[in-house]
Protein backbone atom coordinates (compact mmCIF):
# COMPACT_ATOMS: atom_id res chain seq x y z
CA UNK A 1 0.00 0.00 0.00
CA UNK A 2 0.95 3.56 -0.46
CA UNK A 3 0.54 6.61 1.41
CA UNK A 4 -0.25 9.56 -0.78
CA UNK A 5 0.60 13.18 0.85
CA UNK A 6 -0.59 16.06 -1.06
CA UNK A 7 -0.14 19.61 -0.12
CA UNK A 8 -2.22 21.17 -3.05
CA UNK A 9 -5.38 20.62 -4.56
CA UNK A 10 -3.64 20.95 -7.81
CA UNK A 11 -0.76 17.96 -6.74
CA UNK A 12 -4.12 15.69 -4.96
CA UNK A 13 -5.68 16.10 -8.60
CA UNK A 14 -2.54 15.27 -10.24
CA UNK A 15 -1.54 12.44 -8.33
CA UNK A 16 -5.50 11.05 -8.64
CA UNK A 17 -5.12 10.77 -12.07
CA UNK A 18 -2.17 8.97 -12.26
CA UNK A 19 -3.59 6.49 -9.56
CA UNK A 20 -7.32 6.30 -10.04
CA UNK A 21 -7.64 3.06 -7.79
CA UNK A 22 -6.07 5.43 -4.80
CA UNK A 23 -8.73 5.91 -2.13
CA UNK A 24 -8.98 9.63 -0.60
CA UNK A 25 -9.05 9.50 2.80
CA UNK A 26 -10.30 12.58 5.06
CA UNK A 27 -11.28 11.78 8.64
CA UNK A 28 -11.13 7.88 8.12
CA UNK A 29 -14.15 7.12 9.83
CA UNK A 30 -14.92 4.54 7.12
CA UNK A 31 -11.99 3.75 4.96
CA UNK A 32 -10.21 3.13 8.48
CA UNK A 33 -13.19 0.92 9.72
CA UNK A 34 -12.34 -1.20 6.07
CA UNK A 35 -8.95 -1.23 7.01
CA UNK A 36 -8.38 -2.40 10.53
CA UNK A 37 -11.36 -4.97 10.13
CA UNK A 38 -9.72 -6.40 6.85
CA UNK A 39 -12.75 -5.69 4.78
CA UNK A 40 -10.51 -3.98 2.18
CA UNK A 41 -7.64 -2.95 1.26
CA UNK A 42 -6.61 0.17 -0.88
CA UNK A 43 -3.91 0.02 -3.03
CA UNK A 44 -2.97 3.56 -2.09
CA UNK A 45 -4.42 6.25 0.40
CA UNK A 46 -4.40 9.50 -0.93
CA UNK A 47 -4.87 11.76 2.12
CA UNK A 48 -6.82 14.81 1.77
CA UNK A 49 -6.14 15.92 5.11
CA UNK A 50 -2.79 18.25 4.47
CA UNK A 51 -5.03 20.48 2.04
CA UNK A 52 -5.92 23.58 4.08
CA UNK A 53 -8.38 25.11 1.38
CA UNK A 54 -10.48 21.93 1.76
CA UNK A 55 -11.52 22.90 4.80
CA UNK A 56 -12.99 26.43 4.69
CA UNK A 57 -16.75 27.02 3.95
CA UNK A 58 -18.37 29.94 2.25
CA UNK A 59 -21.74 31.63 1.56
CA UNK A 60 -21.31 32.38 -1.94
CA UNK A 61 -25.12 34.07 -2.97
CA UNK A 62 -28.01 31.44 -2.32
CA UNK A 63 -25.54 28.82 -0.98
CA UNK A 64 -22.97 27.72 1.41
CA UNK A 65 -20.01 25.96 -0.28
CA UNK A 66 -18.74 23.25 1.95
CA UNK A 67 -15.50 22.45 1.41
CA UNK A 68 -14.82 18.81 1.09
CA UNK A 69 -12.86 18.71 5.01
CA UNK A 70 -15.41 21.13 6.57
CA UNK A 71 -16.37 18.01 9.63
CA UNK A 72 -19.46 17.58 11.05
CA UNK A 73 -18.60 18.94 14.50
CA UNK A 74 -17.56 22.40 12.69
CA UNK A 75 -20.97 22.34 9.96
CA UNK A 76 -22.99 21.83 13.63
CA UNK A 77 -20.74 24.41 15.44
CA UNK A 78 -21.03 26.99 12.31
CA UNK A 79 -23.96 26.32 10.34
CA UNK A 80 -26.73 25.30 12.15
CA UNK A 81 -28.85 28.16 11.14
CA UNK A 82 -27.93 28.50 7.56
CA UNK A 83 -28.41 24.72 6.60
CA UNK A 84 -30.93 23.70 9.16
CA UNK A 85 -31.64 19.99 8.07
CA UNK A 86 -28.25 19.15 7.50
CA UNK A 87 -26.92 20.20 10.74
CA UNK A 88 -29.37 18.26 12.33
CA UNK A 89 -28.35 15.49 10.54
CA UNK A 90 -25.08 15.80 11.60
CA UNK A 91 -25.93 16.04 15.57
CA UNK A 92 -27.14 12.35 14.82
CA UNK A 93 -23.76 10.88 13.46
CA UNK A 94 -21.71 8.85 15.39
CA UNK A 95 -20.69 10.56 18.55
CA UNK A 96 -18.32 13.40 19.34
CA UNK A 97 -15.01 11.82 18.17
CA UNK A 98 -16.84 10.61 15.21
CA UNK A 99 -18.34 14.51 14.23
CA UNK A 100 -14.82 15.72 15.17
CA UNK A 101 -12.98 13.51 11.97
CA UNK A 102 -15.96 12.93 9.92
CA UNK A 103 -17.08 14.93 6.72
CA UNK A 104 -20.09 15.14 4.69
CA UNK A 105 -17.42 15.02 1.39
CA UNK A 106 -17.04 11.45 3.39
CA UNK A 107 -20.28 10.57 3.31
CA UNK A 108 -20.70 11.36 -0.10
CA UNK A 109 -17.51 8.98 -1.21
CA UNK A 110 -18.58 6.40 0.84
CA UNK A 111 -22.31 6.30 -0.69
CA UNK A 112 -23.73 4.41 1.85
CA UNK A 113 -27.49 3.99 1.47
CA UNK A 114 -27.92 4.81 5.26
CA UNK A 115 -25.27 8.04 5.36
CA UNK A 116 -26.75 10.63 7.25
CA UNK A 117 -25.72 13.67 4.92
CA UNK A 118 -27.70 12.19 2.41
CA UNK A 119 -32.32 12.87 2.93
CA UNK A 120 -31.01 16.50 3.85
CA UNK A 121 -29.24 16.90 0.74
CA UNK A 122 -31.53 15.66 -1.47
CA UNK A 123 -34.42 17.47 0.35
CA UNK A 124 -32.68 21.35 -0.42
CA UNK A 125 -31.18 20.21 -3.63
CA UNK A 126 -27.27 20.06 -2.60
CA UNK A 127 -25.09 20.25 -5.99
CA UNK A 128 -21.41 18.12 -5.72
CA UNK A 129 -18.19 19.72 -6.99
CA UNK A 130 -16.28 17.02 -8.52
CA UNK A 131 -12.53 17.48 -10.06
CA UNK A 132 -9.82 15.87 -11.89
CA UNK A 133 -7.09 16.89 -13.73
CA UNK A 134 -9.48 17.20 -17.25
CA UNK A 135 -11.64 19.95 -15.18
CA UNK A 136 -14.14 20.59 -12.54
CA UNK A 137 -17.99 19.56 -12.43
CA UNK A 138 -21.09 20.57 -10.93
CA UNK A 139 -23.08 16.92 -10.06
CA UNK A 140 -26.61 17.86 -8.71
CA UNK A 141 -27.24 15.40 -5.74
CA UNK A 142 -30.24 13.67 -7.86
CA UNK A 143 -27.42 12.11 -9.99
CA UNK A 144 -24.65 11.19 -7.82
CA UNK A 145 -25.98 8.29 -6.33
CA UNK A 146 -25.90 5.53 -8.35
CA UNK A 147 -25.92 1.95 -6.68
CA UNK A 148 -25.01 0.94 -3.22
CA UNK A 149 -21.79 2.72 -2.28
CA UNK A 150 -21.45 3.71 -5.41
CA UNK A 151 -21.25 7.36 -6.77
CA UNK A 152 -21.00 9.56 -10.08
CA UNK A 153 -18.07 10.08 -9.80
CA UNK A 154 -15.38 9.06 -12.58
CA UNK A 155 -11.99 7.25 -11.34
CA UNK A 156 -9.60 9.66 -11.45
CA UNK A 157 -12.53 12.47 -10.05
CA UNK A 158 -12.11 13.91 -6.19
CA UNK A 159 -15.40 16.05 -4.13
CA UNK A 160 -14.24 19.44 -3.60
CA UNK A 161 -17.16 20.69 -2.25
CA UNK A 162 -20.66 20.35 -1.94
CA UNK A 163 -23.23 23.81 -2.27
CA UNK A 164 -25.87 23.52 -0.15
CA UNK A 165 -28.53 25.95 -0.46
CA UNK A 166 -29.25 28.40 2.10
CA UNK A 167 -32.27 27.57 3.83
CA UNK A 168 -35.38 29.38 2.61
CA UNK A 169 -38.23 27.81 5.41
CA UNK A 170 -38.09 24.96 7.87
CA UNK A 171 -36.07 21.47 7.77
CA UNK A 172 -36.15 19.09 9.55
CA UNK A 173 -33.96 15.24 9.76
CA UNK A 174 -35.44 12.77 12.02
CA UNK A 175 -34.27 8.99 11.95
CA UNK A 176 -34.75 5.50 13.58
CA UNK A 177 -32.15 3.63 15.46
CA UNK A 178 -31.73 1.78 18.79
CA UNK A 179 -30.11 4.75 20.86
CA UNK A 180 -29.44 8.25 20.75
CA UNK A 181 -25.77 7.93 19.66
CA UNK A 182 -23.74 5.89 17.86
CA UNK A 183 -26.35 4.49 15.25
CA UNK A 184 -26.14 3.54 11.97
CA UNK A 185 -29.68 4.33 10.52
CA UNK A 186 -32.57 2.15 10.34
CA UNK A 187 -33.90 4.19 8.22
CA UNK A 188 -34.47 8.37 8.40
CA UNK A 189 -36.04 10.72 6.10
CA UNK A 190 -35.52 14.85 5.92
CA UNK A 191 -37.99 17.09 4.78
CA UNK A 192 -37.04 21.11 3.51
CA UNK A 193 -39.90 23.54 2.48
CA UNK A 194 -39.24 25.85 0.15
CA UNK A 195 -41.42 28.55 1.02
CA UNK A 196 -40.70 31.36 -1.80
CA UNK A 197 -41.57 28.66 -4.36
CA UNK A 198 -44.43 26.37 -2.69
CA UNK A 199 -42.01 23.27 -2.94
CA UNK A 200 -41.77 20.86 -0.47
CA UNK A 201 -37.86 18.66 -1.05
CA UNK A 202 -37.71 15.40 0.51
CA UNK A 203 -34.99 12.74 0.91
CA UNK A 204 -35.19 9.19 2.36
CA UNK A 205 -32.34 7.72 4.06
CA UNK A 206 -31.60 3.49 4.74
CA UNK A 207 -34.72 2.60 2.78
CA UNK A 208 -33.45 1.51 -0.56
CA UNK A 209 -30.04 0.65 -2.32
CA UNK A 210 -28.87 4.85 -2.56
CA UNK A 211 -30.71 7.89 -0.98
CA UNK A 212 -33.92 9.27 -3.19
CA UNK A 213 -36.69 11.72 -3.24
CA UNK A 214 -40.06 10.60 -2.77
CA UNK A 215 -41.33 12.70 -5.68
CA UNK A 216 -44.97 11.85 -5.56
CA UNK A 217 -44.92 12.74 -2.07
CA UNK A 218 -43.23 15.99 -2.93
CA UNK A 219 -45.37 17.01 -5.51
CA UNK A 220 -48.48 16.00 -3.33
CA UNK A 221 -47.83 18.24 -0.21
CA UNK A 222 -46.87 21.39 -2.57
CA UNK A 223 -50.40 21.17 -3.88
CA UNK A 224 -52.42 20.48 -0.96
CA UNK A 225 -50.56 23.22 1.66
CA UNK A 226 -52.59 26.28 1.91
CA UNK A 227 -48.98 28.15 1.16
CA UNK A 228 -51.63 31.20 0.87
CA UNK A 229 -53.77 30.98 4.37
CA UNK A 230 -51.18 29.22 6.81
CA UNK A 231 -54.11 27.53 7.97
CA UNK A 232 -53.04 24.38 10.13
CA UNK A 233 -52.29 20.98 8.44
CA UNK A 234 -54.83 18.76 7.42
CA UNK A 235 -54.17 15.46 9.76
CA UNK A 236 -55.32 13.43 6.10
CA UNK A 237 -52.25 14.90 4.32
CA UNK A 238 -49.55 14.67 6.38
CA UNK A 239 -50.90 10.74 6.55
CA UNK A 240 -50.76 10.85 2.67
CA UNK A 241 -47.92 12.59 2.33
CA UNK A 242 -46.29 9.65 5.16
CA UNK A 243 -47.93 6.81 2.85
CA UNK A 244 -46.46 8.58 -0.53
CA UNK A 245 -43.05 8.56 1.16
CA UNK A 246 -43.43 5.08 2.62
CA UNK A 247 -44.32 4.37 -1.28
CA UNK A 248 -41.25 5.95 -2.60
CA UNK A 249 -38.54 3.67 -0.48
CA UNK A 250 -37.64 0.08 -1.47
CA UNK A 251 -36.15 -1.27 1.57
CA UNK A 252 -34.80 -4.48 2.44
CA UNK A 253 -34.61 -6.83 5.56
CA UNK A 254 -30.94 -6.95 7.37
CA UNK A 255 -29.44 -6.76 10.57
CA UNK A 256 -30.44 -3.42 11.76
CA UNK A 257 -34.18 -3.88 10.81
CA UNK A 258 -36.89 -5.75 8.46
CA UNK A 259 -38.35 -3.76 5.71
CA UNK A 260 -41.83 -3.90 6.89
CA UNK A 261 -40.84 -2.29 9.83
CA UNK A 262 -38.89 0.39 7.37
CA UNK A 263 -41.78 1.00 5.27
CA UNK A 264 -44.12 1.42 8.36
CA UNK A 265 -41.59 3.68 10.25
CA UNK A 266 -40.77 5.46 7.26
CA UNK A 267 -44.93 6.82 6.90
CA UNK A 268 -44.79 7.72 10.51
CA UNK A 269 -41.55 9.99 10.31
CA UNK A 270 -42.54 11.70 6.86
CA UNK A 271 -45.70 12.67 9.10
CA UNK A 272 -44.04 14.21 11.66
CA UNK A 273 -41.44 15.84 9.93
CA UNK A 274 -44.06 17.65 7.32
CA UNK A 275 -46.16 18.65 10.68
CA UNK A 276 -42.86 20.08 12.41
CA UNK A 277 -42.07 21.98 9.59
CA UNK A 278 -45.24 22.90 8.73
CA UNK A 279 -45.69 24.46 12.68
CA UNK A 280 -42.61 26.03 12.30
CA UNK A 281 -43.89 27.87 8.73
CA UNK A 282 -47.15 28.83 9.91
CA UNK A 283 -45.41 30.33 13.03
CA UNK A 284 -42.99 32.31 10.21
CA UNK A 285 -39.27 31.36 11.34
CA UNK A 286 -37.32 33.37 9.18
CA UNK A 287 -34.91 30.49 8.27
CA UNK A 288 -31.96 32.73 6.90
CA UNK A 289 -30.94 34.81 9.72
CA UNK A 290 -27.57 34.88 8.90
CA UNK A 291 -26.29 33.80 13.11
CA UNK A 292 -23.77 32.00 10.98
CA UNK A 293 -21.65 34.73 9.27
CA UNK A 294 -20.30 34.47 5.80
CA UNK A 295 -17.34 32.48 5.97
CA UNK A 296 -15.46 29.84 8.01
CA UNK A 297 -12.00 27.68 8.03
CA UNK A 298 -10.33 25.64 10.47
CA UNK B 1 7.30 4.86 6.31
CA UNK B 2 8.23 6.98 8.70
CA UNK B 3 5.85 9.01 11.08
CA UNK B 4 7.35 12.26 12.45
CA UNK B 5 4.84 13.85 15.32
CA UNK B 6 4.69 15.31 18.35
CA UNK B 7 3.34 13.26 21.54
CA UNK B 8 2.48 14.39 25.02
CA UNK B 9 4.53 17.66 24.11
CA UNK B 10 8.01 15.52 23.10
CA UNK B 11 8.72 15.36 19.26
CA UNK B 12 9.12 12.13 18.11
CA UNK B 13 9.21 9.66 15.00
CA UNK B 14 8.15 6.30 14.52
CA UNK B 15 10.23 4.02 11.64
CA UNK B 16 8.81 1.37 9.40
CA UNK B 17 4.81 2.25 9.64
CA UNK B 18 2.93 -0.05 7.50
CA UNK B 19 0.77 2.70 5.14
CA UNK B 20 -2.57 1.18 6.25
CA UNK B 21 -1.81 1.32 10.33
CA UNK B 22 -3.71 3.84 12.36
CA UNK B 23 -2.56 5.96 14.97
CA UNK B 24 -3.37 3.95 17.97
CA UNK B 25 -1.03 0.59 16.08
CA UNK B 26 1.24 3.55 16.12
CA UNK B 27 1.24 4.85 20.03
CA UNK B 28 0.88 1.47 21.31
CA UNK B 29 3.58 -0.52 19.56
CA UNK B 30 5.64 1.42 18.51
CA UNK B 31 6.06 4.01 20.38
CA UNK B 32 5.54 2.38 23.53
CA UNK B 33 2.10 4.32 25.03
CA UNK B 34 -0.51 1.74 25.99
CA UNK B 35 -3.04 3.88 27.53
CA UNK B 36 -4.59 4.11 24.34
CA UNK B 37 -6.48 0.92 24.33
CA UNK B 38 -7.40 -1.18 20.96
CA UNK B 39 -11.24 -2.45 21.71
CA UNK B 40 -13.61 -2.29 18.48
CA UNK B 41 -11.12 -0.78 15.39
CA UNK B 42 -14.21 0.72 14.40
CA UNK B 43 -14.68 4.11 16.28
CA UNK B 44 -17.54 2.57 18.42
CA UNK B 45 -16.29 2.15 21.86
CA UNK B 46 -14.13 5.34 22.16
CA UNK B 47 -11.40 3.53 24.31
CA UNK B 48 -8.43 4.59 21.83
CA UNK B 49 -9.45 8.77 22.43
CA UNK B 50 -6.48 10.79 22.33
CA UNK B 51 -5.90 14.17 21.52
CA UNK B 52 -5.34 15.11 17.59
CA UNK B 53 -4.34 19.31 17.44
CA UNK B 54 -6.46 19.64 20.82
CA UNK B 55 -9.40 17.81 19.19
CA UNK B 56 -10.53 14.36 20.56
CA UNK B 57 -10.48 11.31 18.33
CA UNK B 58 -10.76 7.95 18.04
CA UNK B 59 -6.88 6.87 16.94
CA UNK B 60 -7.84 3.78 15.39
CA UNK B 61 -9.68 5.56 12.79
CA UNK B 62 -6.27 8.43 12.59
CA UNK B 63 -4.43 6.83 9.40
CA UNK B 64 -0.69 6.87 11.16
CA UNK B 65 0.32 9.43 8.16
CA UNK B 66 -2.33 12.02 8.45
CA UNK B 67 -0.39 12.32 12.08
CA UNK B 68 2.19 13.62 10.03
CA UNK B 69 3.61 16.82 11.75
CA UNK B 70 1.08 17.25 14.28
CA UNK B 71 0.37 17.51 17.58
CA UNK B 72 -1.34 14.15 19.97
CA UNK B 73 -1.91 13.90 23.56
CA UNK B 74 -2.62 10.55 25.26
CA UNK B 75 -3.89 10.10 28.45
CA UNK B 76 -0.82 9.30 29.79
CA UNK B 77 0.38 12.82 29.09
CA UNK B 78 -2.69 14.40 31.26
CA UNK B 79 -1.35 13.81 34.55
CA UNK B 80 0.93 16.13 36.11
CA UNK B 81 3.89 16.38 34.17
CA UNK B 82 2.67 15.30 31.19
CA UNK B 83 2.42 18.27 28.47
CA UNK B 84 -1.71 19.73 28.46
CA UNK B 85 -3.03 19.26 24.90
CA UNK B 86 -3.06 22.52 22.60
CA UNK B 87 -6.56 24.14 23.15
CA UNK B 88 -7.43 22.59 26.13
CA UNK B 89 -4.54 22.89 29.00
CA UNK B 90 -4.83 26.67 29.98
CA UNK B 91 -8.08 26.21 31.89
CA UNK B 92 -6.07 23.64 34.35
CA UNK B 93 -2.99 25.87 35.15
CA UNK B 94 -0.84 22.90 35.48
CA UNK B 95 1.99 24.85 34.51
CA UNK B 96 5.05 23.79 32.11
CA UNK B 97 6.17 20.09 32.55
CA UNK B 98 9.12 19.82 34.85
CA UNK B 99 12.83 19.00 33.48
CA UNK B 100 13.35 15.61 33.03
CA UNK B 101 9.61 14.08 32.65
CA UNK B 102 9.44 13.22 28.91
CA UNK B 103 6.19 13.03 27.71
CA UNK B 104 6.08 9.68 26.79
CA UNK B 105 6.82 7.50 29.87
CA UNK B 106 4.30 7.67 32.57
CA UNK B 107 4.73 10.15 35.62
CA UNK B 108 2.29 9.43 37.84
CA UNK B 109 3.07 6.63 40.47
CA UNK B 110 0.55 3.84 41.86
CA UNK B 111 -0.03 6.27 45.01
CA UNK B 112 -1.76 8.39 42.58
CA UNK B 113 0.39 11.24 43.23
CA UNK B 114 0.41 13.68 40.10
CA UNK B 115 -2.73 12.20 38.16
CA UNK B 116 -5.31 14.88 36.84
CA UNK B 117 -8.20 15.68 38.55
CA UNK B 118 -9.96 13.67 35.71
CA UNK B 119 -8.18 10.51 36.60
CA UNK B 120 -8.49 11.09 40.32
CA UNK B 121 -11.90 11.39 40.48
CA UNK B 122 -12.49 8.48 38.29
CA UNK B 123 -10.59 6.34 41.14
CA UNK B 124 -12.40 8.38 43.56
CA UNK B 125 -15.58 8.03 42.65
CA UNK B 126 -15.15 4.20 41.33
CA UNK B 127 -15.90 4.73 38.05
CA UNK B 128 -13.18 1.98 37.05
CA UNK B 129 -13.56 -1.88 37.24
CA UNK B 130 -11.79 -3.50 34.51
CA UNK B 131 -10.05 0.05 33.27
CA UNK B 132 -9.94 -0.73 29.76
CA UNK B 133 -12.63 1.74 29.02
CA UNK B 134 -10.91 4.18 31.54
CA UNK B 135 -8.77 5.79 29.36
CA UNK B 136 -10.56 6.82 26.69
CA UNK B 137 -13.57 8.03 29.35
CA UNK B 138 -10.74 10.03 31.07
CA UNK B 139 -9.51 12.22 27.36
CA UNK B 140 -13.04 12.86 26.67
CA UNK B 141 -14.10 13.83 29.81
CA UNK B 142 -10.93 15.94 30.10
CA UNK B 143 -12.04 17.58 26.73
CA UNK B 144 -15.69 18.15 28.11
CA UNK B 145 -14.37 19.88 31.15
CA UNK B 146 -12.31 21.81 29.44
CA UNK B 147 -15.20 23.45 27.21
CA UNK B 148 -17.46 23.98 29.88
CA UNK B 149 -17.94 26.31 32.66
CA UNK B 150 -18.48 25.02 36.15
CA UNK B 151 -20.30 21.31 36.84
CA UNK B 152 -21.86 20.62 33.24
CA UNK B 153 -25.86 19.45 33.62
CA UNK B 154 -26.26 15.37 33.02
CA UNK B 155 -27.68 15.43 29.29
CA UNK B 156 -24.20 17.36 27.98
CA UNK B 157 -22.06 14.61 29.74
CA UNK B 158 -24.21 11.94 28.55
CA UNK B 159 -24.06 13.33 24.79
CA UNK B 160 -19.89 13.96 25.74
CA UNK B 161 -19.73 10.72 26.55
CA UNK B 162 -22.00 9.04 24.27
CA UNK B 163 -19.05 7.22 22.19
CA UNK B 164 -17.43 5.84 24.98
CA UNK B 165 -18.78 2.21 25.67
CA UNK B 166 -18.33 0.70 29.33
CA UNK B 167 -19.14 -2.72 29.40
CA UNK B 168 -18.32 -3.32 33.77
CA UNK B 169 -19.73 -0.74 35.81
CA UNK B 170 -22.42 1.12 34.05
CA UNK B 171 -22.73 4.65 33.45
CA UNK B 172 -23.47 5.86 36.96
CA UNK B 173 -20.42 6.23 38.37
CA UNK B 174 -18.56 7.86 35.44
CA UNK B 175 -21.17 10.33 35.66
CA UNK B 176 -20.14 10.80 39.52
CA UNK B 177 -16.76 10.92 38.42
CA UNK B 178 -17.09 13.76 35.99
CA UNK B 179 -19.54 15.74 38.28
CA UNK B 180 -16.85 15.25 40.87
CA UNK B 181 -13.68 16.49 38.51
CA UNK B 182 -15.30 19.30 37.24
CA UNK B 183 -16.38 20.45 41.27
CA UNK B 184 -12.48 20.55 41.55
CA UNK B 185 -11.29 21.61 38.97
CA UNK B 186 -14.15 24.81 39.67
CA UNK B 187 -15.23 25.24 42.91
CA UNK B 188 -17.97 27.13 43.37
CA UNK B 189 -17.37 30.51 44.11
Amino acid sequence: MDFLRPRTWAEALDLKAGRPEATPIQGGTDVMVEINLDKGRPAALLDLTPIPGLREWSREGDVVRLGAGVTYARLIGELGTRLPGLAQASRTVGSPQIRNRGTVAGNLGAASPAGDSHPPLLACGAVVEAESVRGARLIPIGEFYTGVKRNALAPDELIRAVRVPVARGPQYFSKIGTRNAMVIAVCSFSIALHAAERRVGTGVGSAAPTPRRAVAAEEFAAARLDWQGRSPLDPEVARRFGELVAGAAAPIDDVRGRAAYRTHALAVLARRALGWAWADFRADSGADSGADGDRGSA
Amino acid sequence: MRVNLTVNGRATAADDVWEGESLLYVLRERLGLPGAKNACEQGECGSCTVYLDGTPVCACLVAAGQAEGREVVTVEGLSRGGAPPSGAGSAYGDGPAPAGVSGGSRTADDSGEGLHEVQQAFLDAGAVQCGFCTPGLVVQAHALLAEVDGVPADADIREALAGNLCRCTGYEKILDAVRLAAARLRPPP
